[in-house]
């Protein structure tokens, strides 16, 4: 599960703790909101599909891999590195490499995911492990066993300080990134009709289907929203901490499913509420408690949650169906 | 801890019968005399591979009662099996004390520690228990990886330095241990089955059946929820003596994520609930990758694959418990 392996040497400790008091405060807020960001990215594709289909997918992790994978093939192997101008091949490769993900969503869902709908929901968590370890072997047959790093140029090394507070060109790109999408997404799904037609399906299929509602075309979309974001912020991920592995779905996943309990799952909001605040408590814990423990005091934190609030902080209370 | 207040509605059941009567004696004795003179014919690798899926069975075995009995999502099994394996190494180390020994006193411990932490989440719904339990996998996992008091060594693990003894033989060689472990599992299937067919395997179905319906007929359910998770995590914890004698160093990586998933998915592969179920499940999780290693860097995909395959084809499981498919005889549960 130490899949990212130079996460302790990454921009803000390898700098060591010069910074001290308000700005070590500070920064280490900054780096939380940045990883709690991706966490939140990650933990949308998890939260929509569990909201839909009350189904945990479990190859979601992966697929956010694979979008970490693919911008690496695409900035390194192809055309877009080399060719395009740096402003103009990132978006070029976060686009690419959603919409490859989007595509392998939609085939997970028609190929492991349909056929299971009507049946009990450990059929289909199995089934998700299923595609999860295909996924994860399919990675390593593909790229290798080894870490792969992403190519030192892609990222501009621009640094701001203001004060004592030092904050990366990566940091901010990620958390402008992801406010966009989700607030995008948030939008979406709030205003539209075809928004409205995901919150009615995710209330009960069959009520949703007679009201005119395609739920088959629903749960696509879905799969293509989740995995896209999920890639995404593979992508960022990748320039953030420049090295990948193909076992980073179960790590990074775990975490931002963490995060989706924490805010509630199936709810949007809580997804990234709890990825913010799972990001935000990580680093803190990380940086004033201990490093090697701060796992731990994640989970801890989840168990007290899911004891004493089992709904998450954003979910509502819904009744157990007798 | 309290076994399971039954109402009166159910009453014991009349012909409880042993594992000989169901399935045919002669498929037993054929089994077993397969099973002794296997090793003989056989090379250590493939010994090993069958002892390493002995402790397996035992390990799908204890999440059975969990998993497959009760129908709790437990997805973090392996730390309880981990808690056995540290015990026995660590004791056995720093006190010395005989494997014999260590082997109930590790499923004690691990026991108590499934009945303390099982506690207070054992109310948890489905997916709820199943998020929690990995992240309880997960901090004893980096708990024994960060090496509190010195105890557990760290990444590197703990050495065992002892090994089982039977009339002064020393349990070293893999056709020892094939022994040793096949013996475990026989006995702890034989019990499993009378436990199954017990008046506590009868509650612990009927709430894996319909919880609500449990309560109303006057099972305690919590209790249990509880005695189940206890059980099966004493289980795991004694199965992890026999796993420190056989490997000798206990490390972390073997208590990983992904042990608790591939252990998880034997029950449901298995059969929930079905006792030879565990043993194919396990077959099928452990034996099989090890015969196709010819296509080594190919198999873990079609095993994935498989996965999927065989939960949208056959998803009552290799082997479906009986329980799932008859009904209850007239006059019974009366």
């Amino acid at each position: 599960m130490n899949g990212w392996r130079c996460r302790r040497g990454g921009p803000a400790r390898r700098r060591g703790f010069r910074a001290e008091g308000m700005a070590l405060f500070i920064e280490q807020l900054v780096n939380g909101l940045t990883v709690g960001a991706v966490y939140a990215l990650v933990a949308l594709g998890y939260t929509m599909v569990y909201g839909v289909m009350r189904l945990i997918n479990f190859a979601h992790g992966d697929l956010f891999m694979l979008g970490s994978y693919f911008g690496f093939t695409l900035l390194v192997a192809t055309f877009v590195g080399s060719a395009l101008p740096l402003w103009a091949a990132l978006p070029v490769t976060v686009l690419a490499s959603a919409t490859g993900v989007a595509i392998l969503g939609v085939l997970v869902e028609r190929a492991a995911y349909r056929p299971l709908r009507r049946s009990n929901r450990l059929t289909a968590v199995v089934s998700a492990m299923g595609v999860s370890i295909f996924l994860q072997n399919a990675a390593m047959l593909v790229w290798g066993p080894r870490y792969r790093a992403y190519p030192p140029w892609a990222v501009p090394d621009v640094r701001w300080e203001i004060g004592a507070v030092h904050i990366g060109f990566m940091q901010v790109l990620i958390l402008m990134v992801s406010i966009l999408l989700m607030a995008g997404l948030y939008l979406f799904v709030q205003r539209t009709t075809v928004g409205a037609a995901i919150r009615a399906t995710a209330i009960d299929h069959d009520t949703a289907r007679l009201m005119g509602i395609n739920v088959d075309q629903i749960i696509r979309l879905i799969f293509v929203i989740g995995p896209g974001l999920g890639a995404v912020a593979g992508v960022l991920l990748g320039l953030y901490y420049r090295q990948i592995h193909f076992t980073v779905g179960w790590s990074y996943g775990l975490k931002a499913f963490t995060a989706a309990i924490l805010g509630g799952i199936g709810n949007i909001p809580g997804a990234m509420v709890g990825g913010l605040l799972l990001g935000i408590l990580e680093m803190l814990g990380g940086g004033y408690i201990s490093a090697a423990w701060k796992d731990v005091f994640v989970f801890l934190i989840l168990i007290l949650l899911l004891i004493f609030r089992p709904t998450g902080l954003l979910g509502e209370r819904v009744a157990e169906k007798v | 801890m309290a076994s399971p207040r039954l109402g009166p509605g159910l009453v014991p059941g009349r012909r409880i019968s042993g594992l000989v009567d169901r399935y045919s004696a002669w498929a037993v004795a054929a089994i077993a005399v397969a099973a002794l003179v296997f090793p003989m014919v056989t090379s250590d690798y493939w010994i090993d591979v069958a002892v390493f899926w002995g402790i397996y069975v035992l390990l799908g075995l204890s999440l059975n009662i969990i998993v497959g009995e009760v129908g709790l999502f437990d997805m973090g099994h392996m730390a309880f099996f981990a808690i056995g394996a540290y015990t026995t190494a660590i004791l056995s180390g720093q006190l010395g004390i005989s494997l014999w020994l260590l082997l109930p006193l590790s499923g004690v411990a691990a026991g108590l520690a499934g009945y303390v932490l099982a506690r207070p989440i054992i109310h948890l719904r489905g997916d709820y228990l199943l998020i929690v339990t990995i992240g309880l996998n997960e901090m004893i996992r980096i708990s024994l990886l960060n090496n509190p008091w010195g105890l557990t060594g760290g990444p590197n693990g703990v050495i065992m330095l002892d090994q089982f003894r039977v009339l002064g033989l020393t349990i070293q060689k893999p056709i020892h241990f094939y022994y040793l472990v096949w013996v475990f599992v026989a006995v702890s299937m034989f019990a499993l089955v009378r436990l199954q067919r017990s008046r506590i395997g009868r509650a612990w179905n009927y709430i894996r059946e319909d919880e609500v319906a449990a309560e109303a007929m006057g099972i305690d359910v919590r209790a249990a929820k509880l005695l189940a998770f206890t059980l099966g995590a004493g289980l795991a914890g004694a199965t992890g003596t026999v796993f420190a004698a056989k490997l000798v160093v206990i490390s972390p990586e073997s208590f990983t994520f992904m042990e608790s998933v591939i252990l998880f998915c034997i029950v449901v592969l298995g059969g929930m609930g079905s006792i030879p179920g565990v043993v194919l499940g396990s077959a099928a999780m452990l034996v099989l990758p090890e015969i196709l290693r010819n296509f080594a860097q190919y198999r873990m995909l079609f095993f994935g694959a498989a996965m999927v395959l065989m939960m949208i084809f056959r998803p009552q499981g290799l082997w479906p418990s009986r329980r799932w498919t008859t009904k209850l005889q007239e006059g019974e549960g009366e």
